[in-house]
């Protein structure tokens, strides 16, 4: 599914990325956890194909084709499940899934994110990610600005989209998300590299323990 | 998705201005410049009667005393005014009869441009769709009238500005230069001199206006300048919606559109009055060509309770100096301004309005969005005024300015006087930048750069698109994302 080969990246003059390697099989969910600074928000801008940062060695493909070849845009598309549809089939899902998420439709004929709170705007978000169905999610600090309440709607809609076919990348400062939405594997993201990776149990410890002893093993 | 798709097409499908094409039929024009002789041919092409004569020349003899305006913040070169020719019209032995008798060279740009001239096709249309009489304007002449029977059945006059002088002179006589006087500003009294054609039209007392009218202008002739009058009269309970569009040939010349435009309200009468302008812009590269665009309007609502409202899209011309204004003299009289001004490359707009309250209870709101592009120049300039009679005037104003890219400019100047302790007026103005982050937003969701600037400058404009007849807000739409293609990356 996705797979990222010694990928380094900057921006401006300043290296972020320091040889990322890392694969995410198909049906896998995997977390990246790290200190401010690491790198964590660098590397999913750069697999999203956002402009201003500059990818100066390495790889990274989705299904094996090459992503970094691909517009913003076109990446999306690539990662994206849904066939064409029509009108009437596409307002009766949109019902569905914003019954499921608990969004009330009156909120869906507002301009998008107009006058919206950080809560309504997440949710907004996964609304739109049950929607499209992609292949492949990248989950870039999803709890931030969230209550409980809304923590839990939001990782309910997640876990529902989970499935053999699909693969997730979560980004999160915190173990919280992750008593949600429940990794394969976790990995450490310090100073541009992954520096530790193992199960769900590396969160837990990392929580208890903090980030120093990887952010001065990577120095 | 259907209309972003459509929307893309169309611009991959026109790349440059669409309207730019030029046809070569045969014309005549008056000799180049401008002299009393030029106004008394005008008038005797148009066979006019003597006190319409009268009238150009003391236009032109007050012209001859006026300044060009300078306090507008548009730059553009000295117009040389002998330089152009001042009447330009298809060759047709006595004017037209009926369509048959149109050059059918004629009637293929009107195809073109899509605009229906044959009323049978506008019948055979889409079942329910709304129908709309149209007024052809071409050069200097109107060339065709459409369902001007069927209107004409409920009392309605719709016709070219020369027809009306001559059938329905007392009318023209009453009315015409009460709203925009000759010596109101240099290119109104211009107007007033050398004006060859546009549409007249009035509504009876009572009269609501079975379909919406609109007229059609078409610049083609080279080096020519266009010089419409429109006048509008709704008696008193009159009703009535009015759309214009216009466009223009491509040329390395600029050329001078100098229209006014009149509209004379009666008790509880009302017009919706809508304007769709993509005259030609100039080169988007050199800045080189393009219409100069300097344009007076202005309703009079005389009546009580009467209500005018002003919604343009103004996406063409090198130069744009344009400012519909509302006299609101009847006591409860209202007026809106509806306004969506999109320039890019080099062109340069100066646009608003003026609320002049006079009356007691006056209510007006006034909601102008600007975008910006390019290395163009938007101002958006605006007067609210109230006098000492006007008790308990009520004005709402917001301006939105919308800059994409960091080489354009964009201006808000608004003017308001206030003469007596009782009236009310707001004031909200915003300038944003359309960011990167919204644009990246949209391409996580698989739009492409393009279809995220229609999407994202669609919900700026949506409030003032929603004020247009809606076939014409459809076209709206995709003038805007086409107006603005190439402006991001």
């Amino acid at each position: 599914m996705l797979n990222i080969q010694n990928l380094h990246a900057r921006v401006e003059d300043k290296a972020i990325l320091k040889g990322v390697t890392l694969d995410v099989p198909a049906g896998e969910v995997h977390a990246i956890m790290g200190p401010n600074g690491a790198g964590k928000s660098t590397l999913s801008y750069v697999l999203t194909g956002r402009g201003g940062y500059e990818v100066t060695e390495g790889s990274t493909s989705l299904n094996g084709e090459d992503l970094l070849a691909l517009d913003a845009n076109e990446r999306q598309r690539r990662a994206r499940g849904e066939d064409e549809i029509a009108a009437p089939a596409f307002l009766k899902l949109a019902r569905e899934k914003a019954a499921s998420l608990k969004i009330d439709f009156e909120m869906l004929k507002r301009g998008l994110n107009v006058g919206f709170s950080g809560g309504e705007k997440k949710r907004m978000e996964i609304f739109q990610m049950a929607m499209l169905s992609p292949k492949f999610l990248i989950l870039d600090e999803t709890d931030s600005g969230l209550d409980i309440d809304a923590l839990k709607i939001v990782s309910e809609g997640v876990n529902a989209l989970r499935g053999p076919e699909r693969g997730m990348l979560v980004i999160t400062h915190y173990q919280r998300l992750l008593d949600y939405i429940k990794p394969d594997r976790v990995h450490v993201l310090a100073a541009g590299r992954i520096v530790a990776s193992g199960g769900p149990e590396l969160a837990l410890q990392l929580e208890a323990e903090g980030y120093d002893k990887y952010a001065s093993a990577a120095a | 998705m259907a209309a972003v798709q459509e929307t893309v097409e169309a611009v991959a499908a026109l790349e440059k201005y669409e309207h730019g094409f030029t046809t070569d039929i045969d014309q005549e024009f008056a000799p180049k410049g401008l002299s009393e002789d030029i106004v008394r041919f005008i008038s005797a092409k148009k066979e006019e009667p003597q006190w319409m004569l009268d009238w150009r020349l003391d236009a032109y003899r007050r012209w001859l005393e006026l300044e060009e305006p300078d306090w507008a913040k548009v730059n553009y070169p000295k117009i040389d005014y002998q330089d152009s020719y001042y009447y330009a019209a298809p060759k047709t032995k006595e004017g037209p009869k009926s369509l048959d008798e149109v050059d059918p060279e004629i009637l293929a740009v009107y195809a073109k441009l899509g605009i229906p001239l044959r009323e049978q096709e506008v019948l055979a249309g889409v079942e329910g769709a709304p129908r709309y009489a149209v007024d052809a304007v071409f050069d200097s002449v109107s060339v065709v009238t459409t369902f001007k029977k069927e209107l004409a059945a409920v009392g309605v006059i719709f016709c070219s500005m020369s027809e009306a002088i001559r059938e329905h002179g007392d009318l023209v006589k009453q009315y015409l230069g009460s709203v925009v006087p000759t010596s109101d500003n240099y290119f109104a009294c211009l107007n007033s001199a050398v004006f060859s054609d546009g549409s007249f039209v009035y509504i009876p007392p009572g009269v609501r206006c079975p379909m919406e009218l609109s007229t059609y202008f078409r610049i083609n002739a080279k080096d020519s300048g266009q010089f419409e009058r429109t006048l509008i009269i709704a008696d008193k309970g009159a009703y009535c919606s009015y759309l214009e569009g216009c466009t223009a040939p491509m040329r390395d010349e600029n050329q001078l559109h100098a229209a006014v435009v009149e509209l004379v309200l009666l008790d509880d009468a009302e017009i919706k009055y809508s304007t769709v302008q993509n005259w030609y812009p100039g080169d988007p590269e050199t800045g080189k060509g393009g219409i100069f665009n300097f344009v007076t309007k202005r309703a009079d609502c005389r009546g009580d309770r009467s209500k005018v409202s002003w919604t343009q899209v103004e996406t063409g011309s090198a130069v744009t100096w344009k400012y519909p204004s509302c006299v609101l003299r009847g006591e409860g009289s209202s007026g809106e301004f509806y306004s969506i001004a999109v320039t890019n490359g080099h062109q340069q707009a100066d646009t608003g309005t003026k609320m002049i309250h006079l009356g007691a209870n006056t209510r007006s709101r006034i909601v102008a969005k600007g975008i910006s592009a390019g290395k163009s120049t938007s101002t958006y300039r605006g007067l609210v005024s109230a006098h000492p009679k006007a008790k308990g005037a009520r004005n709402f104003t917001q301006c939105d300015s919308l800059l994409i890219g960091k080489t354009c400019a964009a201006h808000t100047i608004p003017y308001i006087e206030a003469r007596n302790g009782q009236s009310v007026f707001e004031h909200e103005a915003t300038t944003t930048r359309l960011s990167d982050d919204q644009l990246f937003y949209c391409q996580q969701r698989g739009l492409n750069q393009e279809e995220a600037v229609a999407l994202l400058v669609n919900g700026f404009v949506k409030d003032v698109l929603q004020q247009l007849p809606m076939e014409f807000a459809v076209e709206a739409q995709k003038l805007v994302a086409i107006s603005l293609e190439g402006s991001v990356g």
